[in-house]
């Protein structure tokens, strides 16, 4: 089980600033361990952020992104109070969801 | 339908930067050769001041958070062997389970341990004497690497992070304190091995540098903060959460001294000295680092 997510939304005059801090190894898969052996890749696929339930961003992310990756969005629309839904999926099918209200 | 929400900026990915690139960027960054020219202190200045502003930019979004949320579910779990939760036993000497304050009140006197003790050695006093664990296996994987972060590394962060924005007072006027400052002063001044070294040599005097690294000292009180501030920190530089116990490991290691034991009265000594040193400054709360 993936530790959960830290996730800040803050509207900036009509604008709604989007934080995401994601927990996340992120290995690429091109990493050796000690031993010697490959370490196997592990990353992020896909993140998706919900609205009050309306998909209003959806992404594909790879093996460039760094481990712990933190994200930066910005949303028109919303107002304080509104729920904001963030999902990630890896490719081992691992996935998380997290909320937040907008302040 | 009574809103449309559009998107319109997507995935601003921060990089950190992953262990590989992070690694190639260091030297990157430090292109020009160490010199004692004005136009090079200069520069050197001009570098840190430039990551000095996207440590402002990365505050609110520094992964060191994850830890801190990790470290306070360890903190109220019942775990080890005797299955009981440190926030119900481990007193970090403001009283049992209160963590507001207390790391910006450490290292501190504790009766029950005999010992004066920082935060790390503190919490790893209680896990072992209260949750049971073995101080041999905490002590065998003492601070995070790429792989893995020790469970006292995310409660020192979670400790560290509810004393953000507080003033650091040691309590100094404690005669068992004044006897642990007194000789981590003497370990600050120790000169030994293959260098003939000493943290003094390089942190003694005010406006020394190595290459681009300014150098605090530690010894003046306008300048002590630097050996606290952003401590414990996320390095970026492999992603990995790393406290002042591991700082202090890698001083002794870049003096070619043998490593000291993990939490030993050695280094609690010194982490005394330079925490009491930095008293009455503001401690910010967990870090992020190069």
């Amino acid at each position: 089980m993936a530790d959960p997510m830290k996730i800040r939304a803050q509207m900036k005059g009509d604008i709604c600033d989007i934080k995401i801090l994601m927990s996340h190894p992120m290995e690429t898969g091109q990493r050796k361990d000690s031993n010697g052996a490959v370490v196997p890749a592990h990353f992020i696929q896909t993140i998706s952020i919900d609205l009050n339930g309306k998909r209003v961003i959806q992404g594909q992310t790879g093996t460039s992104v760094s481990r712990n990756p933190v994200f930066g969005f910005k949303v028109k629309g919303a107002k304080v109070g509104d729920k904001i839904t963030v999902g990630w999926v890896d490719n081992k099918g691992d996935k998380r969801t997290d909320e937040a209200t907008v302040q | 339908m009574n809103y449309h929400s559009i998107a319109i900026a997507i995935s601003i990915a921060v990089a950190l930067a992953s262990a590989d690139a992070g690694a190639k960027d260091k030297s990157k960054s430090r292109p020009i050769p160490a010199t004692t020219s004005p136009a090079a202190a200069e520069q050197k200045d001009a570098a840190t001041a430039e990551f000095e502003k996207f440590r402002e930019v990365m505050e609110d979004a520094n992964p060191a958070e994850l830890f801190e949320a990790k470290g306070e579910e360890l903190w109220k779990e019942k775990r080890g062997p005797k299955q009981v939760a440190l926030a119900e036993t481990c007193d970090l000497g403001l009283g049992i389970g209160v963590v507001k304050g207390a790391y910006v009140q450490m290292p501190r006197y504790f009766a029950d341990a005999g010992k004066v003790m920082d935060v790390e050695r503190r919490l790893v006093w209680c896990m072992v004497e209260k949750q049971g664990f073995s101080a041999a296996e905490i002590a065998a994987h003492p601070f995070a690497s790429e792989t893995a972060t020790p469970d006292q590394t995310s409660l020192v962060t979670y400790v560290a992070g509810l004393s953000r924005n507080m003033k650091i007072s040691v309590p100094t006027d404690d005669p068992k304190v004044k006897e642990v400052y007194r000789l981590g002063k003497e370990v600050f001044a120790f000169r030994a091995g293959p260098y003939d070294f000493a943290c003094a040599t390089c942190h003694g005097e005010t406006g020394l540098r190595i290459r681009m690294q300014q150098l605090p000292n530690l010894a003046r009180k306008e300048e002590a903060i630097r050996s606290y501030q952003g401590w414990p920190g996320y390095r970026m530089t492999g992603g990995i959460m790393l406290t002042q116990q591991w700082r202090m490991n890698d001083c002794f290691r870049q003096q070619r001294f043998p490593e000291p034991k993990y939490v030993s009265d050695t280094v609690t000594a010194l982490l005394t000295y330079l925490t009491a040193n930095a008293n009455g400054n503001m401690y910010k709360g967990p870090g992020i680092k190069r």
